[in-house]
């Protein structure tokens, strides 16, 4: 086992305590780390396939904002870039909108890219969710059809579906 | 998508995923706690599951994580199932769990229900 594998133990942000995660999503793309890279965080790309963009300077510390896609501005979700190393790995951490001041409903998103010759597998990797909150559920049923979406546009220009979006995620 | 079919064609590997989704993030010893197989032959239908793609692994620490990846099943989906015919099937399915359940032994007419429904 190598030593990058041992270091990786995640912990809760708000206690320190070591924290699993909740959910581990993997899929390959047929698109090269910079081109997936974009399709996470440009406006117009993420507008395609998400229901939703998202919206931010990209630096850390910065806040992310994901913004119904309707035209209302609705802001859903948001939080801060965490950790940022175009276009390897991104860390988020996300919350309602209206409750991302409570450190309790902070969960995290880690994004990992890994190049495969011309394709890239994406790990996307959920943590620190209340167990049982709508939260927890709506990501459960969120990203597996989101990652689908998002491979469908970069590899065919097209998503599956026009996609009825939960307003909240 | 031939290996998700391949790797859904055995029992025990159905029976691992669902062990993942009622409880996601488990280690080998935990998903081998139960079976009546080794746990070399546990070991062994993860793999396969993971080749496929229908776990993801987490490394937590020295700990090997398994996750439910359903995303190759969007896939199947997504094939043959088109975007309206996704509420009918969600519909049918529903009503399936429904008539299932009212047949339960939980009910109190269960047994009658039973015999209705042909078990």
């Amino acid at each position: 086992m190598s030593a990058s594998k041992i270091a990786a133990t995640q912990t809760r942000a708000s206690t320190g305590e070591p924290c699993a995660p909740d959910f581990v999503y993997t899929i390959f793309i047929k698109a090269n780390a910079e081109t997936v890279w974009n399709g996470l965080i440009e406006r117009q790309i993420t507008k395609a396939y998400w229901g939703h963009y998202n919206e931010s300077d990209w630096q850390p510390g910065s806040r992310w904002a994901h913004v119904r896609s309707d035209g209302s501005g609705e802001v859903d979700i948001s939080g801060r870039i965490i950790e940022m190393d175009p276009p390897r790995k991104m860390v988020w951490s996300w919350a309602r909108d209206s409750e991302s001041d409570h450190a309790t409903k902070l969960s995290r998103v880690t994004y990992e890219l890994i190049s495969l010759g011309p394709d890239t597998k994406l790990i996307v990797t959920h943590s620190e969710l209340e167990p049982d909150s709508p939260m927890d559920a709506g990501v459960r049923e969120g990203w597996p059809a989101v990652l689908s979406n998002l491979k469908s546009l970069l590899e065919t220009g097209e998503t599956l579906s026009e996609g009825e979006w939960p307003s909240a995620n | 998508m031939s290996d998700v079919f391949a790797a859904l064609a055995d029992e025990t590997r159905r029976a691992l995923l669902d062990r993942l989704f009622i409880k996601n993030g488990q280690n080998l010893s935990d998903l081998h706690n139960g079976m009546t197989m080794s746990r070399q032959a546990v070991a062994k239908h993860l793999h396969i599951l993971e080749s496929a793609n229908l776990v993801s692994v987490h490394w937590q620490g020295r700990e090997k994580l398994h996750y439910l990846n359903v995303v190759p099943l969007g896939d199947i989906v997504h094939r043959w199932i088109g975007k309206f015919e996704d509420a009918r099937i969600e519909a049918l399915s529903d009503f399936k769990q429904q008539i299932e359940s009212a047949a339960g032994p939980s009910q109190n007419s269960g047994s009658e229900e039973k015999r209705r429904v042909g078990q």
